[in-house]
């Protein structure tokens, strides 16, 4: 019985399938007899975008007090609760949308894109911390970050990176900041997003990939400051740049530096320049002469050469933008190397009635902007690659001890290591136990 | 620079003129970027004419229930009592029995209005998104039942993780006073 209805049904489309697929009434509605009302097909609303100017207030607000915290208040209790309430607001709250880091992505895009409307809101929280950061230091990361204050308040026990290794990991967050933008400029893939470790828990939902590597990353961060912020994280490569220039920056110490080197392994995040004041003022400008001379000899050929990888880059990854990758399965089907069935992409595209041609078009202009926009972001790389070299080999040393322009985030935890500052709070300085640094001695 | 007495040194210098083209390039971007502020704000919706019923929508939305649902045109269903969105390819019978549905979670409803017609209402609740249902109305039926985006539970992320693996690229962005891709507009409404 039933096997005669649908043959009758398939009958009936095998007629029909003439005509246009969607939204064909082979059935035509009934008539009711009896009155019947139909439901009406409901449409909820989004929320409200006033939401998001709470969040840009929020955020000043956050970033404002983050900065006195850092800068006049000096208070590691303040920061922590400051921290806790960002972790709140902007991680639990608002789950991880809207983000600072995030919004470097929504920016890239709609620099390249003239048909890309960024939102107020995500401007806002693109551009506020990185005016923050150029005048009072990385006061975003320390208190106002959701990603930073999970990985802050999980810090247990922290272990020393080795300098080299420390150095050679902070290499990764600038190739990422090229990658990212680069594929938020040309396609629209936000990787950023798409492989956020923390906004899973954030939003205690999500892919057990992205759950899972978020809880590794805490795990990890019992003992690794930071892991994340350090050696991923996107947007503190701005905000460390723009720190470079900051007008005022944290401290360790109120008054003047001695040299006592006792807040030498007060900073869990490897972000304290040591003091070289044996060093003699001589040889300290002679390494600075080499060093510059070091970095502009290997400039033009780092960005020559990473200008071109740049370019092979950004082609490459055409492959993932949508209409690249349909241009590349529909020219690999007609060459007949589809292996293992249709794959959807091409279904679509051949019920859509779309033509070849313009498949091939619109791939060829996805090349086109991604070709330029590969070599700047290489060349770029290889500038700062440059630099960092350097660095490495011929490292800046400073007079005093003093917290690293551009890795310091602010935490504010070096503070309580200085004997000036206990002074300055009127607490008896406490001589710590064996394995124990002053800081964690003296911390209240 | 407080070692050197309030003087202007080469270094210092160089530290205000970075500072100071750094304020410049992110006020200049704040503007770029607010010349561009979108005019009337958008939300993710999917063009049902596009949509294949891949079944990514039910995988890949961030939120672990996805927030792509099957809503129902009613005004363009035919009310068949043998429902191709609803039941299997060659039910055992033609009743609300669970090995009869097609539906993996059961959240279809079907319910007799009058002879020979059946109404099919979604239980939004339980729907995941995966589109079998909607597989089978558009291949035998009229189409009625389609994918949408629900905007109450959608948390409209930078890029939606759907958006980037569909197929078809059938999401899109859209007002956000008209975030509905409705099929059959107005038939539905007395």
């Amino acid at each position: 019985m039933s096997r005669a209805r649908w043959i009758a049904v398939a009958a009936g489309i095998l007629l029909a399938a003439g005509g246009p697929l969607c939204g064909v009434e082979r059935f035509p509605p009934p008539e009711f007899t009896g009155g019947h009302v139909l439901p009406e097909t409901t449409v909820p609303g989004p929320e409200p975008r006033t939401a998001g100017w709470v969040d840009v207030t929020v955020l000043l607000a956050g970033l404002v007090l983050a900065a006195w915290v850092s800068l006049k208040l000096r208070s590691r209790a303040a920061m922590v609760v400051l921290s806790l309430g960002a972790l709140a607001y902007f991680g639990f709250w608002r789950r991880g949308c809207v983000c600072a880091i995030g919004a470097v992505q929504n920016v890239a895009r709609g620099v390249a894109d003239a048909e890309y409307a960024v939102p107020l809101a995500v401007a806002a929280f693109f551009v506020l911390p990185l005016v923050f950061a150029l005048i009072w230091g990385r006061a975003f990361c320390a208190g106002v970050c959701p990603h930073g204050a999970i990985q802050d308040l999980v810090l247990v026990k922290p272990v020393k990176v080795p300098r080299w290794l420390d150095a050679g990991l902070r290499v990764v967050p600038w190739v990422y900041l090229g990658l990212a933008v680069l594929l938020a400029a040309t396609g629209g893939l936000f990787i950023i997003c798409k492989y956020d470790p923390f906004v899973g828990i954030f939003r205690m939902s999500g892919s057990r990939a992205m759950l899972l590597t978020g809880a590794g990353l805490l795990v990890l961060g019992m003992f690794v400051g930071r892991p994340y912020c350090r050696y991923l994280c996107p947007l503190g490569v701005l905000l460390g740049v723009s720190s470079r220039a900051a007008k005022w920056r944290p401290t360790v110490t109120p008054g003047a530096c001695t040299q006592c080197r006792l807040c030498e392994s007060a900073c869990p995040f490897g972000a304290l320049d040591y003091g070289s004041s044996e060093v003699p003022e001589q040889e300290r400008l002679a390494t600075e002469r080499k060093r510059v001379l070091v970095m502009l000899l290997a400039a033009p050929v780092a960005v020559l050469g990473f200008g071109w990888l740049g370019g092979k880059a950004g082609l490459a990854t055409t492959a993932w933008h949508p209409d690249g990758k349909l241009a590349a399965l529909v020219a690999a089907g007609e060459k007949g190397e589809l292996k293992g069935g249709i794959p959807d992409e091409v279904t679509a595209y051949r019920r859509q009635g779309a033509r070849r041609d313009e498949v091939y078009a619109r791939a060829a202009a996805v090349e086109n902007r991604a070709l330029p926009i590969g070599r700047v972001i290489g060349g770029l790389l290889g500038l700062v690659l440059a630099a960092k070299a350097g660095q490495a080999f011929f490292p800046k040393r400073s007079r005093d001890y003093q917290t690293d322009p551009e890795h310091c985030v602010s935490c504010t935890r070096c503070f309580s290591a200085c004997p000036y500052e206990l002074a300055r709070r009127g607490i008896p300085i406490e001589t710590p136990e064996e394995g124990k640094t002053m800081g964690e001695a003296n911390e209240k | 620079m407080p070692e050197n007495g309030g003087k202007l040194t080469r270094r210092g210098l160089l530290h205000s003129g970075m500072r100071g083209a750094g304020l410049l390039g992110f006020g200049g971007a704040a503007g770029f970027l607010a010349g561009r502020e979108e005019r009337s704000r958008t939300v993710w919706q999917i063009d049902p004419d596009k949509c294949i019923q891949c079944g990514l929508c039910a995988t890949e939305c961030v939120l672990e229930v996805s927030a792509v649902k099957c809503v129902h045109s009613h005004g363009m269903c035919g009310y068949c009592e043998l429902c191709t969105g609803y039941f299997e390819p060659e039910p055992i019978a033609l009743d609300e029995g669970a090995e009869n549905q097609l539906c993996p979670t059961g959240a279809i409803e079907r319910a007799f209005v009058e002879d020979p017609y059946y109404e099919y209402r979604i239980k939004e609740d339980l729907c995941v998104g995966c589109g079998k249902c909607v597989k089978g109305c558009n291949m035998f039926g009229n189409g009625s039942l389609y994918l949408q985006v629900r905007h109450d539970r959608c948390i409209d992320c930078n890029v939606c993780a759907i958006a980037t693996a569909c197929p078809s690229q059938a999401f899109r962005r859209v007002p956000a006073t008209e975030p509905y891709l409705l099929r059959g507009k107005g038939d539905g409404e007395k």
